[in-house]
């Protein structure tokens, strides 16, 4: 299967999705409402660009959502309790993140250890620290945080591109330009493949790992950071659960959850498929927000389904040229 | 029927023991029990008791683990019982409302099952579609509200109790001997085992690798419906959103505690349920400190981490090469 393929099959999903709302409900169709769908998801979009990396190299990275709520609570605190300056805070918690993902990249690498139990820990971690640090949820007065909800680019028929929606759409471009043209991301997709050929290949595989780690964590922390200027607050029980939608925009968007295989473009789509059947159910009004998620769950499935389906048709096909018999393919 | 006793569970035994010893430390009436009312009352029985959902859900989890696989919709297929229990519990008679509950999770864990065995889906891929979508499932059955009930049939699986047990106690040792017989008792573990070392050599030697993963899903679903049918009984009714939130990963950390590694391959259930009391008992002991339950979550990741260290494979080839490097030394 050529990823090209999958990405294809996401797009036309939300195109087809888009049509078929703007169908039932006219205003969908406004760039007010694309604008506001850039905006709300602009966190999710952020952390899934880190994960699709995570997941291409074949790992997995539970400790987002911890990472995220931890970066609302300790900016809040800086800022507010302990006067650090906004921008001086913002580094300082990058700083703080790219060292807790390369320590789990570390643990994986070193002890050969599952990504999703190194994670687990992670993610039990950061939430307990973020737990220890404040319960309460801190409100952001910092001058720059009105300045930058107040920013925004006027689209034409009302919709407004606000600064976190730009910050998401740059980092977005940043992540694909890393993930398909450098060499860093040729061995992402080379560790997904296999990890021994990987190694014998004379790729670095720890250090790999443990970069992987510590870009899913920074870009978890900066989604924490948009996720802050979101909300204007900072709250340790921010973000729970959103490793989850994470991980299913990113499968969504085509990448294999066995690895090697995935795109940037795809997750943001899966992201945005997601965002679209929110804006949906809030529209329609007599739909229960309960609706999202097996609605999420749904589209999973057919997307997991459609990717074996193709995978057998590849499979298939490469047997062809080889003039034998399709082999008996109990596998 | 033998219950083999693995050397290997010394090391959990001797965890829970000092796990408890702490506990006796920080509350010294921790070992006090009182009868009142034909139900023992103290803190022992409450680590079992608050234990039992984590317990029951590791019965089915570590099987699935042993295959290779996991079950990351336990906790919303506990949610979905619940529901069903809830909603069901003041129109039907007891036996039809445990039969509906414990069918809605055999459905569950058959669905799960087919994805895995027949569609050979990657099993955390497979078992995040009924995690993301269960507990809207679940808010569908009660409508998005807190279902309450006030049977007192129902009441009593979560209350009763039987010759001084209380009834989840009961329930859980009772599915404890029934797994072990069923597993143990028969070459059943065995063949589960060899499924989870190399799936394609076992199938070519006859196992039925097909029959043994959907099984296990779909006694995962089971221990999990009956899980969540405890936990509704418990607090008199089902709350969709926070039924069994997170509770899937305490499985997962509760088997992997009980020393079966996540590649599968083999398992010990006896030991898993050993891990579920022995995250119970951390989680009353700080509660009995005094100490912030914030704490909870910290304790229990470095924990894992320090379970996770002392499995690791490279731990092992490092003891092995300083052991040869003194045995080398003159």
């Amino acid at each position: 299967m050529k990823a090209s393929t999958s990405v294809a099959i996401t797009a036309f999903v939300l195109v087809a999705g888009f049509a078929l709302c703007a169908l039932q409900f006219p205003n969908i169709a406004s760039t007010r409402v694309v604008a506001n769908l850039l905006t709300d998801n602009a966190f999710l979009g952020i952390v899934a660009a880190g994960m699709t990396f995570v997941i291409i190299s074949g790992g997995i990275d539970l400790s987002v959502g911890s990472v995220i709520g931890f970066t609302t609570v300790f900016v809040a605190l800086a800022i507010e309790r302990w006067g650090i300056p906004p921008f001086a805070a913002f580094a300082l918690v990058l700083v703080l993140c790219a060292l807790f993902g390369a320590a789990m990249g570390a643990v994986i690498h070193v002890f050969d250890l599952p990504p999703f139990i190194v994670t687990l820990a992670g993610m039990f971690l950061a939430r307990g620290v973020s737990f220890l640090l404040s319960t309460e949820s801190i409100p952001i007065s910092a001058p720059i945080y009105s300045a930058v909800s107040d920013f925004a680019i006027r689209l034409p028929g009302g919709g407004r591109l606000t600064a976190i929606a730009i910050a998401m759409l740059v980092i977005l471009v940043l992540c694909a330009l890393l993930l398909h043209l450098t060499r860093f991301g040729a061995n992402v997709y080379a560790l997904g493949g296999s990890r021994a050929a990987t190694a014998l290949m004379g790729i670095p595989v720890g250090p790999m790992t443990i970069r992987i780690y510590m870009l899913s964590s920074v870009l978890a922390g900066l989604a924490g950071i948009v996720f802050s200027f979101y909300t204007a607050a900072g709250y340790s029980l921010s973000a729970v659960g959103v490793e989850l939608d994470t991980i299913a925009a990113v499968v969504i968007g085509g990448t294999l959850l066995t690895g090697g295989q995935g795109s940037v473009i795809g997750t943001f789509l899966g992201v945005l498929i997601q965002g679209m059947i929110q804006t949906y159910i809030n529209f329609d009004g007599t739909l229960s927000s309960w609706w999202t998620k097996i609605a999420t769950g749904v589209l999973l499935f057919v997307f997991i389904a459609l990717q074996q389906g193709l995978m057998a048709l590849a499979r298939r096909s490469s047997v062809k040229p080889a003039g034998a018999k399709p082999v008996g393919a109990r596998t | 029927m033998t219950l083999r006793i693995p050397r290997r569970g010394l090391a959990q035994a001797f965890a829970l023991i000092v796990i408890l010893m702490i506990d006796r430390a920080v509350s010294p009436q921790f070992f006090n029990l009182h009868l009142q009312d034909g139900r023992l009352f103290g803190s022992v029985i409450d680590v079992l008791n608050r234990g039992t959902p984590v317990a029951l859900l590791s019965l089915g989890m570590v099987l699935v683990i042993a295959t290779g696989g996991i079950d990351l919709s336990v906790g919303a297929v506990m949610a979905i019982a619940g529901a069903t229990a809830a909603s069901l519990a003041d129109t039907h008679s007891l036996p039809v409302v445990i039969a509906s509950a414990l069918g809605v999770g055999l459905v569950c864990g058959l669905w799960n099952g087919i994805l895995v065995a027949i569609l050979r889906i990657q099993p955390i891929v497979a078992t995040l579609i009924l995690m993301v979508a269960g507990r809207g499932i679940a808010q569908l059955i009660t409508e998005g509200r807190i279902v309450t009930f006030t049977s007192p049939d129902l009441v009593w699986i979560g209350n009763g109790a039987v010759f001084g047990l209380p009834m989840p106690i009961v329930i859980a040792i009772g599915m404890l001997l029934v797994t072990a017989a069923v597993v143990r008792g028969s070459a059943l573990g065995l063949l589960i085992e060899a499924t989870g070392g190399n799936a394609r050599a076992s199938e070519l030697s006859g196992v039925g690798t097909r029959a043994m993963i959907l099984s296990v899903y779909v006694w995962c679903g089971l221990c999990a419906s009956l899980a969540g049918v405890i936990a509704a009984a418990d607090i008199m009714g089902a709350d969709a959103n926070n039924a069994g939130l997170w509770l899937e990963l305490d499985a997962i950390l509760a088997v992997v505690i009980g020393g079966t590694s996540l590649f599968g391959g083999r398992f010990s259930l006896v030991l898993a349920v050993a891990g579920a009391l022995i995250i119970q008992a951390m989680n009353t002991g700080i509660l009995l400190s005094g100490y912030p339950p914030e704490l909870n979550l910290l304790v229990k990741a470095v924990v894992v981490l320090a379970v996770l260290l002392a499995q690791s494979p490279r731990l092992g080839d490092l003891s092995r090469f300083t052991a040869r490097w003194r045995r080398t030394k003159p």
